[in-house]
């Protein structure tokens, strides 16, 4: 079954050529089922294999299988194969298999949209090129891979392009992703000169033995980090992933949660040997860029209204958390969070658009509220992923969260606090999130500000209306009075209609007034409906449609994934339980790919044990300092949601000056210096031709005598050169 | 005084130098083809003295058919002259330079 | 004695070759080859190459400039060419300096050499005395050299067959010759990028019919 273990990305890749070139007249459903079922054969193939090498002696757990020879270029030979060692099974197994369950999650989601086969199309060309990353058994193939997920992020990120912003969104995030790439391909460019070859069984073997540079070993280090930083998203090339979330909530799932985000960790851990080689700053640096990313995006995510928003910087910071597991040696513990966080990053992003699903289309936390009721399974199952993310044991994500403040303890403990820090604020913000959407009071049927506004206007209006309709009256009294003065009743009706005039300027002024003073209408309106004063009539009729359509429960098709995953989510960290040898299963199946260079544990057991209890401890204040805030009304929530947090620390718009001011002062430079100078030089010999052909052209007049006179020269010229080689 | 080889290998490259400027300063094609006579005149003394100095008749073998092929070649260029010029009173070989460019 | 008949006679070529140099009228150049050819005959006799001289006569002045005569009779190529202007930019100073050279660069190679201009002595065919040379030329001729001998008549005959095919007279009126207009020879260069000088038709009256 090893040697069949091309079926794996061959069967995404079948299942992208017949939906492009078949799938017209597959239609709605069949285009989903195609490409799930496509993604469920490369699972069990997956699983096959992960079966074959499991009964294979522990020593022998390597097995590549070459295709056909890729590149033959002189001393570069690249072939086209598959390394299926225990690290790259592990990523396909939940690659393959958490990309079946979305492939689910998406017949339902995408129902009833015009694009639907395209969907899937992309979807498996993306499995098909991060299977490639993974399965690659040289640095290029993985390469290609790399550069078909960054491809396919921006194909199904710009989704729906036609929407102007989210084209852009795309685009931004395909180039920062190239920012990236460049460092990896620098590495690999130093890997074959220095090594000869990029595959890894050389290359790493090779490196194992002891034989590379430690400055070349820190610069190939050094430059895979780079490119690791751009694929997931790590400080400062994490600027994509909220603007990413512009696309369907599948994508975000799968791409931005649980796989090709994951690629630069897998990378980083591919070529550990590389990293044990190079400078012993590299792994630090590596270790603080990802608790300071962690730290930093969870900073963020606390003030964000946005659901979608809210995960992606959640998936920023917890992909943190891994690379300061690889920049602290412990990379058992960063493979243990990539699995665990897919599952519950997943579940968490796959229930979120199951909220967006019922929802019709809306993502602002601000007119969710209390959906418990009415979505019960998307909320059961939301949960779970909660309380996984946040870290409550026994779920998955507080044995992999731990494991790695373990190692970050081993390390340092300064970056220890940096991730206690983060664990405190991941649980509050998702507790955050699951109260203002779960619990509480409905917001949804409450009135917006703009409407509020439109209801205050008309009121002014109509105020209006009778001011003018008073005067109206008022001058058609007085016209009357003038045209019969005796009459006792036209003076009474002119009196009456003064009266009925002032009136109505008293009532006008008077709405004006209290629409200039009315407070502002609160951001959440947590705790009661707010209150819009004298204007609750004029409300436009959509407030009141929205009170009467209530949010929905999911199809079957998008809840049984959701379902799977939180399963999962509860045993996930049945795989790398830290209580014995035996139950550390991951790191024994993990540990021919490290060659020894995962960092052994110098903490006791005991220090053990408080580090994870204080880890829990945190976790349990940073909950109930959330609900205390959110649904105790005990402590204002306005003090955690500041206005620097919500925009981001303002990066974006320094990167945006930046490039737009010296950036762009810098790329005019560059194109400048290249029409001018580069081209200059090339056009310069053109020019150097035509003013010698001008020069030459002289000659050629047709004169017989001139060119007699040629001849004549040219024959003195040969008496010259013969009489110079006679002797006399 | 006696009448070297030298002597006469003068007077041939002094007649060849003549009409090589001729040729290059004449602007009527007939006189032109004039001065190609007067170089292969001076050719042929050449070969007739070098054969006299070294006894070989192979010397005036060579004038011999020096002779006819420069017949024959005033001939056919006399025949180009006459079908080009015939149009035209006056006409000089400058006025030929329809295969400039 | 030998050397006043060499003197005299190279002063007869000389002024002949000068002459053909200068002389505006083509057929006063032509006179002057005449006298060029003659003086060349003398040397040839002064050589022993008695055949050579008379055929020299025969065929250069007697033939050959006779046809020249014919050709400047037909064309009426007899209207003076005008020696003072020379319309091409510097091609007398490189006439002379071609001519300058190519005299200085023969001289030197004639004067200069130790030996003599000639090498070793080697002898083909022997040079007999000036009775016997006719009889010699025509046996080395007719049997060592036979195959040339076919070759030069061959070429004579195509020279002939040739000069009656290009010399024809066309039936029918003569389309005009083009002309080109050559404005000024010497700065067409700086004008820049223009294309090939203009190519106008000629309209010469005389070119109607078969007028001589």
């Amino acid at each position: 079954m090893l040697d069949l273990v091309w079926l794996v990305p061959a069967f995404p890749l079948a299942g992208f050529l017949i939906l492009t070139f078949g799938g017209r007249r597959l239609g709605e459903p069949t285009a989903g089922w195609l490409a799930t079922g496509a993604m469920a054969g490369s699972f069990l193939a997956t699983a096959g294999a992960f079966y074959d090498l499991a009964g294979r002696d522990v020593h022998d757990r390597r097995s590549v299988t070459t295709l056909f020879e890729w590149v033959p270029a002189g001393d570069l030979t690249v072939d086209v194969g598959f390394l299926a060692d225990p690290l790259s099974l592990t990523m396909c197994l939940f690659v393959t298999g958490v990309g079946a369950l979305i492939h689910l999650y998406s017949i339902g989601y995408m129902h009833g949209d015009a694009d639907f086969r395209r969907f899937f199309a992309y979807l498996n060309l993306f499995a098909f090129a991060m299977l490639m990353l993974v399965l690659g058994d040289n640095l290029l193939l993985t390469f290609l891979g790399w550069e078909g997920v960054g491809a396919c992020s921006y194909l199904l990120i710009s989704f729906w392009f036609t929407d102007e912003a989210n084209a852009s969104a795309g685009k931004k995030a395909f180039i920062t992703n190239r920012i990236g790439d460049w460092g990896f391909m620098l590495a690999i460019f130093m890997t074959f000169a220095t090594f000869g070859t990029v595959a890894y069984v050389d290359v790493l073997d090779t490196t194992a033995a002891g034989t590379v540079a430690t400055s070349t070993a820190t610069f190939i280090a050094l430059m895979l980090f780079v490119g690791a930083i751009g694929k997931s998203a790590q400080f400062p090339l994490f600027l994509w992933l909220p603007d990413a979330m512009a696309g369907p909530t599948p994508v975000s799932a799968l791409i931005h949660a649980a796989t090709m985000v994951t690629s630069g960790i897998y990378l980083l851990t591919r070529v550990n040997p590389i990293i044990a080689d190079a400078a012993d700053w590299v792994p630090t640096l590596i270790a603080w860029t990802g608790a300071g990313t962690a730290l930093f995006a969870a900073t963020i995510a606390v003030a964000q209204r946005d659901i979608k928003k809210v995960l992606a910087y959640s998936t920023i910071s917890q992909l943190g958390y891994m690379f300061l597991a690889v920049g602290c040696g412990a990379y058992v513990a960063a493979v243990f969070h990539m699995v665990t966080h897919a599952f519950f990053k997943a579940l968490l992003f796959l229930g979120s658009g199951s909220v967006i699903h019922g929802m019709d289309g809306d993502q602002d936390m601000a007119h969710y509220g209390g959906l418990r009721r009415l979505m019960p399974v998307t909320a059961g199952t939301f949960v779970i992923g909660w309380l996984a993310i946040a870290g409550v044991p026994p779920f998955a994500g507080f044995w992999s969260k731990d494991e790695i403040l373990a190692y970050a303890w081993n390390e340092s403990p300064l970056l220890w606090a940096v991730g206690l820090v983060t664990a405190v604020l991941t649980a509050f913000y998702m507790t955050r999130l699951v109260i203002l959407t779960f619990f509480g009071r409905h917001r949804y049927a409450d009135p917006r500000p703009d409407e509020v506004e439109e209801a205050w206007a008309s009121a002014i209006a109509v105020a209006e209306e009778a001011v003018v309709a008073a005067a109206a009256a008022l001058a058609a009294a007085v016209t009357a009075s003038e045209a019969a003065t005796d009459e006792p009743d036209v003076a009474e009706a002119v009196v009456a209609a003064r009266a009925a005039h002032e009136a109505a300027v008293l009532e006008r002024d008077g709405i004006v007034a209290s629409a200039g003073e009315r407070p502002e209408l609160p951001a959440l309106a947590l705790y009661g409906a707010p209150d819009i004063g004298p204007v609750a009539d004029r409300l436009p009729d959509q407030v009141a449609t929205r009170s009467d359509h209530h949010p929905h429960e999911s199809p079957w098709t998008m809840g049984l994934p959701l379902v799977v995953l939180a399963v999962l989510s509860v045993l996930g960290g049945l795989i790398q339980l830290p209580f014995s040898a035996a139950t550390k299963r991951l790191e024994g199946w993990l540990e021919p790919t490290l060659f020894g260079n995962e960092v052994h544990l110098s903490v006791g057991t005991g220090t053990l044990w408080v580090l994870a209890a204080v880890a829990v401890a945190g976790g349990a204040v940073g909950i109930l300092v959330a609900v205390a805030a959110y649904l105790q009304r005990r402590v204002d929530h306005r003090t955690f949601e500041q206005p620097i947090l919500a925009d981001a620390w303002r990066f974006d718009r320094l990167v945006s000056n930046f490039m737009g001011g010296p950036g762009r002062a810098g790329f005019e430079a560059t194109a400048n210096f290249d029409s001018t100078v580069v081209d200059g030089a090339v056009e310069s010999v053109a020019t150097m031709v035509k003013a010698e052909a001008r020069l030459l052209r002289r000659f050629h007049n047709g004169l017989v005598r001139t060119y007699a006179a040629g001849v004549g020269v040219g024959a003195v010229g040969l008496v010259v050169w013969f009489l110079s080689r006679t002797s006399f | 005084m006696v009448v070297t080889t030298s002597w006469y290998l003068t007077l041939a490259a002094i007649l060849f130098s003549m009409g090589a400027v001729g040729l290059l300063t004449r602007r009527n094609p007939l006189i032109m083809i004039m001065c190609i006579e007067l170089m292969l005149n001076a050719v042929n003394l050449t070969f007739v003295s070098l054969g006299s100095e070294l006894g070989d008749l192979g010397g005036q073998l060579s004038v011999f058919f020096v002779l006819v092929v420069a017949a024959s070649e005033v001939v056919v260029g006399l025949a180009v002259v006459v079908a080009i010029m015939r149009r035209r009173q006056g006409a000089t070989v400058d006025d030929l330079s329809v295969l400039g460019g | 004695m030998d050397a006043a008949v060499f003197l005299i006679s190279a002063a007869i070529v000389l002024t002949g070759a000068g002459g053909v140099l200068v002389a505006r009228n083509p057929v006063h150049a032509a006179l002057f080859l005449v006298q060029t050819l003659f003086g060349v005959a003398v040397l040839f006799v002064l050589q022993d190459a008695t055949f050579l001289a008379a055929v020299q006569v025969i065929v250069y002045a007697g033939a050959v400039v006779i046809l020249f005569l014919f050709v400047i009779m037909l064309l009426g190529v007899d209207r003076a060419e005008d020696l003072g202007v020379e319309p091409i930019v510097g091609q007398r100073p490189v006439a002379a300096i071609v001519g300058a050279s190519l005299l200085g660069m023969l001289l030197t190679a004639l004067l200069v050499s130790v030996d003599g201009p000639t090498g070793a002595h080697g002898a083909n065919t022997a040079l007999g005395d000036a009775a016997d040379n006719t009889r010699l030329l025509g046996e080395a001729l007719f049997t060592d050299y036979v195959f040339a001998v076919e070759l030069t008549a061959i070429l004579l005959t195509v020279a002939v067959i040739g000069a009656v095919v290009l010399a024809r007279r066309v039936r029918g009126p003569l389309a005009p010759l083009p002309v080109v207009v050559v404005a000024s020879v010497a700065d067409d260069g700086e004008q820049g990028d223009d294309g090939p000088p203009d190519v106008v038709e000629a309209t010469d009256a005389s070119d109607e019919g078969e007028g001589a």
